[in-house]
């Protein structure tokens, strides 16, 4: 090696500094910001060691977080099993925020900052600046605020109300966190920064006014009081609903505000983490391609040496590995490896497609300039939506795939498709599926509220592919829903197409419990 | 872009997250201890450690789909021989739908986790101690101990509260319009200044009178005055006497197998530890006895081998030697644990039993007899009951209405569950004695 070439290596061996963060970070924007056009929040990188990493994983990745003992329980896992080695720590956590915060770790090496560098803070955030659904459902300006208010908010409750009924309020809304999300665009965009201005007025306006609804003071002349009709009784309460937090914390009868102050807090925390669920293949995928394309282009400038560009390979190749079904280490389909393959396989098929992609992608194939469709890919789909549209042939080919299906009512498993000219779309179509939320998780939604009667709240599961819920834990969340709501509440799991009840629960209130 | 060097920042963020979590799962987290307790090595037990409890009592339930029913596909990579329509045979064990169950990672299994091992032998010791601590018969005899009790304006100059003082000095200050030196300063300038102007001379003299007037107050009111001054006040209480001895009697005659002298050290540790951890002012006093009983430290009480023949009475005597040397009963709790194989040498008996009855039981607030079996003797309890020569002194004892305890180990199991028989909290007992 020249002496020459040695002036561009960015460093050389494991050790690292402020200063040579700085220089890596600034190699690497012009790498990714001048040549590949990403568009990205100001970065924020943070050097963190093993025991706060460890923190971290706790509390959900945010640097700030109430606290709760699922967060203890959560911890005491992640540390037993990192003591006893059965799992490495992550290289760097990333928060959707602005300025976009990574953490690192103080043991990486050199190399491996670089690669943290361009995979957090320059694939993820630009992943988080862009795409459609980070866009519509969070409020990166603001998440830091408000967790810093709801963590505030929380422990003021704690210490007027008491831990235990803090914690019970918690417990409930964090069981129906998975049924806390509004799916579909509402008319406000999410503005967490003044979340902490409504919550007062809220509070002022809960005490001027009261819920007509829940009147209870008998009126004079028993035909005085007129009756609702069920539509408009169902308008009033937003129903149907599938955001259960949602319903709760509006139209509770006898939750006190700041019981209804916490669930909205779990809630709104619930929504922000929503498109994170969505994203998983994309995100990491995005993540990858750039922390990929990043290396090599470092190292094809003179960046850095070839053992450091050995020394990503080796660590990429470990991330992007997918072990093949029969594979004792198989563990589901890799969000990394499936992520990365795809965004590889759209940049061939616009530089060097073959027949088949101009047959399959003819608005893609042959682009030439990659990075712009895949910009385009990264900001308006999300997993469900990137699969059933990208996923190619080729790729399906590569890896092998194959559809197998489990019917309970036949005596064996039958392979559905393969990779082949007749299987191709099925296997997309049942692939991307698997990554729809509203197929992976129950849809259940308040149907109707008894209100003459006895108050009885009712819920549908419309049981999907006739998978009931999961009966001991059903009946755990419903005794928590039933706790929030102060009255009856009954679960009921219906077949959509024929309105046929396979099951009910129901739960009554533990007087005592609020 | 900023970094941001996070590794000084305090650790131990989640510490408040893993209270909420031990007091949440106390109930299975102790009983788990205990078990491991007893499969541990006692010395272990200062480490702290793994403990596993049951999932369902932290579980966090969600609604989700349960893993039965319904059609389940998968798509899976690496295809080998597979083509459309091929079937295969369901794998032995449940049907390929099981392992979609625990989608979340929380599947039934039991949680484990490591406790520090302050939180561990918290959890461990927690509702142990030692009977009877205040001595009724001294709980007149108290003590006498100081306290902080609010201030007051006499004291001697050690105890002078300067933030107090500093705030009455400051209020009167205020209160009665003490001037301020910046005060003085600006109308010392201004006159300096007329001065030089040479301006007209009413004003000025109405300056110097009024800064006259201003350093006359000054003086008057004092920057500190002995008014302000206040001290802290302490009021002497009376404690009941806690200063407590546990004096350990262990047999290490030839009798004793290897075995029951690990067993009676075993227990011995576990004393240790419980008053050591427990008890600020618990003074040990450790005495192995053969046929002569000599007072040793703690080194060598729990590691020097020794051998010979069996005279109990003579750790009584030495026991009682010590009691009259140091441990005054008027102003020491005094408690005794023995530990013996049983044998003693047959002329002793009625000698031990008169010491025990007449001068050692009077002294102590209790008394612990445990004795070590052999591994092989658990068989036979059922129906042989064969009792020591020691046993059946103290049970004479106890009949007559001593206030002994008496237990018998075989096995290391045992030790922890006998040890907590004889130190656990006895409130109801307690709350019935006291008047």
């Amino acid at each position: 090696m020249s002496l020459m070439e040695h002036d561009h290596l960015l460093f050389q061996g494991a050790d690292w500094d402020f200063g040579l963060i700085q220089r890596i970070h600034d190699a690497i924007e012009t790498i990714g910001v001048g040549e590949m056009g990403l568009d990205v929040y100001p970065n924020q990188i943070e050097v963190i060691t093993a025991e706060q990493m460890l923190d971290a994983y706790a509390s959900i990745g945010m640097p700030l977080f109430y606290k709760h003992w699922s967060f203890g329980k959560r911890f005491a896992l992640h540390e037993a099993s990192y003591r006893q080695g059965f799992m490495g720590l992550a290289y760097e956590i990333v928060i959707n925020s602005n300025p976009c915060i990574s953490y690192i770790m103080e043991e990486n090496s050199a190399t491996m900052q670089t690669l943290v560098i361009a995979h957090a803070a320059f694939g993820h955030n630009h992943f988080f600046k862009n795409n459609y659904l980070f866009r519509e459902w969070t409020d990166a300006d603001g998440i830091l605020d408000y967790l810093e208010f709801a963590k505030g908010y929380i422990t003021r409750c704690e210490e007027r109300y008491g831990h235990a009924a803090v914690e019970r309020v918690l417990d409930a809304a964090h069981a129906l966190m998975s049924h806390g999300v509004h799916r579909y665009p509402r008319k406000k965009r999410p503005d967490l920064r003044s979340e902490e201005r409504r919550e007062k007025e809220r509070h002022l306006h809960l005490e001027q006014t009261f819920n007509d609804l829940w009147r209870t003071v008998p009126t004079k002349g028993a035909a005085a009081k007129p009756q609702l009709s069920d539509e408009r009784r169902r308008a009033l309460l937003e129903l149907p609903q599938e955001n259960l937090l949602y319903f709760l914390e509006k139209s509770a009868p006898r939750l006190q505000p700041w019981q209804r102050e916490i669930l909205r807090i779990v809630r709104q925390i619930a929504q922000y983490f929503y498109p994170q669920r969505q994203t998983k293949v994309m995100n990491e995928g995005c993540a990858t391609y750039c922390h990929y394309r990043i290396m090599t282009r470092l190292h094809e400038t003179g960046q850095i040496s070839d053992g450091s560009f050995l020394e990503f390979l080796q660590s990429h190749t470990n991330v992007t590995r997918q072990p093949e079904y029969d594979d004792p280490h198989y563990g589901g389909i890799n969000p990394y490896a499936l992520g990365f393959g795809m965004m590889q396989d759209i940049e061939r098929i616009c530089i060097k497609p073959t027949a088949e992609d101009r047959e399959w992608f003819p608005e893609i194939a042959g682009r030439g300039d990659a990075m712009a469709v895949l910009r385009d890919v990264w900001a308006n789909y999300r997993d469900e939506s990137f699969i059933s549209q990208y996923l190619s042939p080729h790729l399906m080919r590569q890896w092998r795939m194959f559809h197998l299906v489990d019917d309970p009512d036949q005596p064996e498993l039958r392979i559905e498709a393969i990779h082949d000219e007749r299987g191709y779309r099925r296997l997309r179509r049942s692939l991307s599926r698997h990554y729809d939320v509203g197929w992976s998780d129950p849809d259940i939604q308040v149907i109707d509220v008894d209100l003459a009667g006895d108050r009885r709240l009712i819920l549908h599961h419309h049981v999907l592919n006739r998978t009931l819920l999961h009966k001991d834990d059903a009946q755990r969340v419903l005794q928590m829903v039933a706790n929030l709501w102060g009255y009856a509440v009954v679960l009921k799991e219906v077949e959509p197409a024929t309105g046929a009840i396979f099951q009910e629960h129901v739960a009554h209130p533990h007087e005592t419990l609020f | 872009m900023y970094i941001i060097d996070r590794r000084l920042n305090p650790g131990g963020k989640s510490l408040a997250n893993r209270q909420r979590f031990l007091r949440r799962a106390k109930a299975q987290i102790q009983r788990a201890v205990r078990q491991t307790a007893g499969d541990r090595d006692i010395t272990d037990l200062e480490r702290g450690g793994e403990v596993t409890i049951p999932a369902d009592g932290v579980r966090e339930p969600s609604f989700r789909r349960s893993g039965e029913g319904g059609v389940h596909d998968h798509i899976l990579p690496g295809n080998k021989r597979f083509v459309e329509g091929d079937t295969i045979d369901r794998p032995p064990g449940g049907g390929g739908g099981s392992s979609t169950g625990g989608d979340n990672g929380e599947g039934e299994d039991d949680f484990r986790f490591a406790l520090t091992r302050d939180e561990f032998l918290d959890l461990f010791l927690d509702d142990l101690e030692l009977p009877d601590l205040a001595k009724r018969r001294v709980a007149t005899v108290e003590t006498q101990g100081m306290r902080r009790a609010g201030y007051t304006v006499t004291g001697s100059p050690v105890n002078l509260a300067l933030l107090r003082s500093m705030r009455n000095a400051l209020s009167r200050r205020i209160a009665m319009r003490r001037p301020k030196p910046e005060e003085l300063l600006r109308l010392q300038e201004e006159i300096e200044c007329l001065e030089k102007q040479e301006g007209p001379s009413d004003q000025l003299t109405a300056l110097r009178q009024e800064l006259e007037q201003l350093k006359l107050r000054t003086k008057r009111f004092p920057y500190i005055d002995p008014l302000d001054l206040r001290y802290r006040r302490f009021e002497p209480v009376s404690r009941p006497v806690a200063q407590a001895v546990m004096f350990c009697l262990m047999d290490v005659s030839g009798s004793m197998t290897e075995h029951m002298k690990d067993l009676a050290k075993r227990f011995y540790m576990l004393l240790y530890i419980f008053l050591t951890r427990r008890y600020k002012h618990v003074e040990i006093v450790f005495i192995r006895h053969t046929h002569e009983a000599k007072e040793v430290d703690e080194e060598t009480f729990f590691n020097s081998p020794e051998t010979g023949g069996t005279v109990v009475s003579s750790a009584l005597r030495e026991m009682q030697r010590i009691v009259e040397e140091r441990y005054s009963p008027d102003s020491w709790n005094i408690y005794a644990a023995q530990a013996s194989d049983g044998d003693n040498s047959p002329n002793d008996g009625s000698t031990s039993a008169a010491l025990l009855r007449d001068v050692i039981l009077p002294v102590c607030q209790y008394y612990a007899y445990l004795e070590v079996g052999s591994d092989s003797d658990r068989m036979q309890t059922g129906f042989i009951n064969h009792k020591t020569s020691l046993w059946q002194t103290y049970e004479t004892l106890q009949e007559q209405g001593a206030n002994l305890a008496m237990r018998k180990v075989n096995h290391r199991r045992e030790i922890y569950p006998v040890f907590r028989e004889l130190f656990r909290r006895r409130d109801a007992e307690a709350g019935a004695r006291v008047p």
